[in-house]
């Protein structure tokens, strides 16, 4: 059966939800009876400001500065994300396939990881050379930790019968990470990538806030400091419009990487 | 052409579509006094006892047990996925398993899975091609070609080559998985309860295409089942084995001539075998049942 994708149920479902929040929004400004609230700018305030050649406070799709603090965040996401996949992959790999180093890494990440990533801020300042690495450091920690636990998971969830027939069939260790933990651990390493790279947008955002020059962070702090309300929410849209961007750059790396579960289950993402 | 000309080249194909390859020269297993013990300085469950079997080269052997007997421990030790404690084994005269020797899995045993154990995640053709491929014995174009010269052999298999294993049958998936292990000219094909699930249609039918297998490509063959039955039809001899510890109570030649078909399972020679069979398992059942003997995969 073929649908097009403007007549699906599911098309419709989505865009009414977004309707939904605005409408919301719109509501809680307009005839909420909370002086706080009314305040806020709705949502054609915001949408004038964010396209407006001249906005009012300084920042629109037409200001350089507007693409600054994008490209900052990214860059930092960025970098983040792929030290924390470097890194974080073979090590969560490693953990599954070796019990000895699982004995010896599980204690260790098992003590580090409940440490809140805000929590490493201060020190990561003092001890980095410059801002900059401070909050790169604390945003691929979040996104290490994810990674490597669901690669962990990922291997030690394998049908231990897929390392028999391995064996049987004559691999040697190469093969089977090759040919056996890699692909099957596959489909939770990605489940680890995406909540890593939500992670890694959330505690990049926290870390602008409160340490840098740069950065959409960085941009909502300021404009709360100099209480610009559309600019707050423009950069609030931007940071779920960039989250959204790098969720389904991830899905469609995993699809194209693992086709035999797109094809043998219809399974997506 | 004469009638009786094109008469001898018809009988003449038609023998060739049953006549069995001949019996291999190498695979023949030696099991000797075999004991297996998990958690030897534990809980000591004692999964094995006493064990002895022969098999000659190209032989079909069957072992029947309840569940639980540990017949799949049997077979991880002649697999070498898992040691033994007491006794040896050897294949073709060579130690393959003491108790002082760790345990060697290798391409001249190669097993096929109670639960099935093809990649999901490679085709069935990558799946065929893997053994040979990281043993280093093919070229891609020379496993390519024998692969899907051996799919097409086993039942028209070469049509779902580009499919993953999810996308087939559980049958198909069986029979895919018992060409991977030939593709490796294993010296004993190893099958834990490959049709276990399976209703009965779908299971006559993979004993065709099983016991089609066996005659064109003739290995000494270790089956694994719980169904009697199943055991006299397929195998050369059958080994019945009682559990707790688990030990071998009888051994039952099977002389039904090769190739069989299902009428002969109407036959009487193999109605007297089932008797037979039946009496000595019957005893070992009703034990298992008295004890509480739990469904064991
Ligand atoms: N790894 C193990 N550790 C401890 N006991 C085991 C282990 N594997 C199997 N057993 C026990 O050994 C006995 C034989 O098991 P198994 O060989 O799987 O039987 P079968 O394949 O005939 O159903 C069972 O009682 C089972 O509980
Ligand atoms: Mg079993």
């Amino acid at each position: 059966m073929k649908t097009s994708w403007w007549t699906s149920r599911k098309f419709w479902l989505m865009w009414a939800g977004y309707a939904g929040a605005i409408a919301m929004w719109y509501a809680s400004v307009k005839w909420l009876p909370i002086a706080s609230f009314n305040r806020l700018p709705d949502p054609w305030a915001v949408a004038r400001e964010w396209f407006s050649p001249h906005p009012a406070f300084g920042v629109s799709v037409f200001t350089p500065v507007y693409y600054v603090h994008i490209f900052y965040s990214v860059y930092r996401a960025t970098a983040a994300f792929l030290l924390a996949v470097l890194l974080g992959v073979p090590l969560g790999i490693l953990m599954g396939w070796s019990r000895t180093f699982d004995t010896y890494a599980s204690a260790l990440v098992g003590l580090l990881r409940p440490i809140p990533p805000l929590a490493w801020i201060p020190l990561a300042i003092l001890i980095f050379p410059g801002i900059e690495i401070a909050v790169i450091y604390v945003t691929f920690l979040v996104a290490f930790f994810a990674t490597v636990m669901n690669t962990y998971v990922g291997v030690k969830s394998i049908d231990p019968d897929y390392f028999r027939a391995a064996a049987s069939l004559g691999s040697k260790p190469r093969d089977v990470l090759r040919h056996v933990i890699i692909p099957g651990a596959l489909p939770n390493i990605f489940t680890g990538l995406q909540i890593a790279m939500g992670a890694a947008w959330f505690s990049l955002a926290a870390g602008e806030m409160i340490a840098a020059q740069y950065g959409l962070g960085f941009m909502i702090f300021e404009s709360y400091n100099l209480i610009q309300f559309p600019t707050i929410v423009i950069g609030m849209a931007t940071l779920g419009i960039a989250g959204f961007i790098s969720s389904a750059l991830i899905r469609v790396v995993g699809n194209r990487l693992m086709r035999w579960r797109v094809q043998s289950f219809g399974m997506k993402g | 052409m004469t009638v009786q000309a094109s008469h001898a080249i018809d009988e003449a194909m038609e023998k060739s579509l049953t006549v069995m390859a001949p019996r291999p020269d190498v695979g023949s297993l030696a099991i000797e006094n075999v004991g297996k013990t998990y958690d030897p300085e534990g809980a000591r469950v004692v999964a094995l006892h006493d064990c002895s079997v022969d098999i000659a080269p190209g032989d079909f052997l069957a072992i029947v047990g309840p569940s639980g007997c540990g017949k799949s421990t049997l077979m991880n030790i002649i697999a070498g996925f898992d040691n033994v404690t007491e006794g040896r084994v050897l294949l073709d005269g060579q130690l393959l398993a003491t108790p002082s020797s760790p345990p060697k899995p290798g391409p001249d045993r190669v097993v096929v899975f109670q639960n099935g154990a093809l990649f999901p995640w490679k085709t069935v053709l990558e799946n065929v091609m893997y053994g040979p491929l990281v043993q280093h014995k093919m070229t891609l174009d020379v496993a390519e070609e024998r692969a899907m010269d051996l799919l097409t052999k086993c039942g028209g298999l070469d049509k779902v080559a580009a499919s993953y294993p999810p996308q087939l049958s559980s049958g198909m998936q069986r029979r895919v998985e018992i060409v991977r292990a030939l593709i490796n000219e294993p010296k004993i094909l190893l099958l834990d309860e490959p049709f276990r699930a399976m209703d009965t249609v779908s299971k006559n039918t993979m004993h065709q295409h099983l016991l089609e297998m066996y005659r064109v490509c003739r290995k000494t063959i270790i089956f694994i089942t719980h169904d009697l039955e199943e055991a006299i039809y397929l195998a050369d001899k059958v080994i019945v084995m009682t559990s707790r510890p688990g030990t071998i109570k009888s051994t039952i030649a099977v002389n039904l001539p090769r190739p069989r078909t299902p009428e002969m399972m109407l036959g009487a020679e193999y109605l007297a075998l089932k008797a037979q069979a039946i009496a000595s398992v019957h005893e070992e059942a009703k034990k298992a049942f008295e004890r509480g003997e739990r469904e064991h995969a």
